[in-house]
């Protein structure tokens, strides 16, 4: 039953690292969507989306062509600095990360939009640098909007398992994610391990849920409109 | 318990469903092992031109993860699997017709190496070589070629050593494409595998394996289509299909 333990403590920490990186991204991909102003800005939008109603499987092959031995970026990177994403951990961080960035960006900049620009620019009439306008008024105005949605991005993280199995593989203990040690449970007919990682992954489910409805009260319900 | 008869009600639920969206008269449903894929779409081609009106439905994984598809209810007229553990286990769940079951190819276990690959290979121990980080193995609990290759391993004294280099695949094609990308220095598939993929694949060296690789084919209990499902496998069996299976590399059982 270690098996299951490791890949959640896996699942865990690509899930941890993937919406990190996608808060910091996220974050700044929804301010630029929802202050700039600049050609293709819908369309724009438009691509970031695509993870989040495109087939896993596509999202995954995109990747393996993308950063594999022989993929465009994956060759440069593994002839400049020997690094190999594929079947590491790593590839499974940006087969997550790419998953859930709309999960992210869409709320931030739906919250960005929802802020009322008179509040910033009286703060920037009292004298406040255009940095800390951002810091102190707009983003603890956005912020419930994004926690929200990094939320759902951390559950949705957590689960991946299309993309993932393609570019990270099933290798136990080094890239095998819980969804995937579910699948192959089930392939072999173990039962017994799968009711257990089944178990696992449905309790933080609810767990990360129930955080997200309890740190953003009635916020999701609002952003809608 | 509410529960459970709920997911079972649910399962029927499904299982009638999907059942009565397949009983097309003259349609069958195949599940066999990834390594037929091309030779038995050819099969069935070959098989539809000679039965007017005749649907063959191809469903092809590794044999493990077929078998618990039927195991939990799929419905499959005809199995044919790249091992016999898997068609045993079969018939000890009373899957199949009784004494219907019959080996109809053989197979070779091969190391293939992407073509490119400076590697110099020519047996197992050859594998330790530093230059083999990474080695596609199908996982030995559903994929029969990754059960056949860990038993070689095992028989030679290295599967402790290779299991640390292995990426575990869901198919025998997973384990052939991965080598094929170059993104992993080696794999173990069947000669006929490496023989689809050419000019991306060479075969390393054979691997000696104790117990021949038969396949076994056998038609389904539980068939609504019996006189279909036997007249499919008797083709497969027959001069015709196995001309096809022998132009794809299989060796006659």
């Amino acid at each position: 039953m270690d098996t299951a333990w490791t890949a959640l403590a896996l699942s865990l920490q690509v899930a941890g690292w993937a919406t990190g990186i996608n808060l910091v991204l996220g974050v700044a991909v929804g301010l630029l969507l929802a202050r700039g102003r600049f050609p293709g800005r819908d369309l724009l939008d438009t691509v970031l989306t695509l993870p989040m109603v495109m087939p896993p499987t596509v999202l995954g092959y995109y990747l393996l062509v993308l950063i594999g031995r022989h993929g465009t970026l994956g060759a440069w990177l593994h002839e400049t600095f020997g690094i190999n994403l594929i079947f590491t951990l790593k590839g499974a961080v940006i087969a997550a990360t790419v998953v859930s960035f709309p999960l992210v960006f869409k709320p931030a900049r739906a919250a960005f939009e929802a802020v009322d620009g008179q509040l910033e620019q009286a703060a920037r009439v009292l004298g406040l640098a255009e940095a800390a306008v951002f810091f102190r008024v707009t983003l603890p105005l956005a912020w419930r909007g994004i926690l929200a949605g990094v939320l759902l991005a951390f559950a949705r993280a957590l689960g991946e398992f299309g993309a993932t199995l393609m570019v990270a593989g099933s290798i136990p203990g080094k890239t095998q994610t819980l969804s995937v040690a579910v699948y192959e449970a089930v392939q072999a007919g173990q039962d017994d391990a799968a009711n257990l990682l089944v178990l696992i992954t449905s309790v933080v489910c609810i767990a990360v849920l129930l955080g997200a409805g309890r740190l953003a009260p009635g916020r999701i319900a609002n952003r809608a409109g | 318990m509410g529960l459970r008869r709920i997911t079972k009600e649910v399962l029927a639920a499904i299982v009638f469903a999907a059942a009565a969206g397949c009983a097309h008269a003259g349609e069958l449903t195949v599940s066999a092992a990834a390594s037929l894929t091309n030779a038995f779409r050819e099969i069935a081609q070959d098989y539809e031109a000679r039965h007017a009106g005749s649907k063959v439905l191809l469903n092809f994984g590794a044999s493990g993860a077929l078998f618990q598809q039927m195991a939990k209810g799929a419905p499959v007229d005809v199995f044919a699997t790249a091992d016999q553990e898997t068609m045993d286990k079969a018939e000890r769940q009373g899957l199949l017709v009784a004494g219907a079951r019959q080996d109809f190819v053989r197979n070779t276990l091969v190391v293939i190496v992407p073509i490119e690959s400076t590697l110099v290979l020519e047996d197992l121990r050859d594998l330790r070589q530093p230059g083999v980080a990474r080695v596609a193995v199908g996982n030995p609990a559903s994929v029969p070629v990754g059960r056949y290759a860990k038993r070689a391993l095992e028989g030679a004294g290295l599967w402790s050593v290779i299991e640390a280099r292995a990426v575990g695949t869901q198919s025998v094609r997973q384990s052939l494409d991965y080598v094929a990308r170059g993104e992993v220095d080696a794999g173990f598939v069947y000669a006929t595998d490496a023989a689809v993929m050419r000019d991306k694949v060479r075969i390393a060296f054979e691997v000696p394996i104790e117990v021949a690789i038969r396949y076994p084919i056998a038609r389904i209990a539980a068939s609504t289509n019996a006189e279909e499902a036997n007249r499919f496998v008797a083709h497969v069996l027959s001069p015709a299909g196995q001309a096809v299976l022998s132009k794809y590399g299989f060796q006659k059982p």
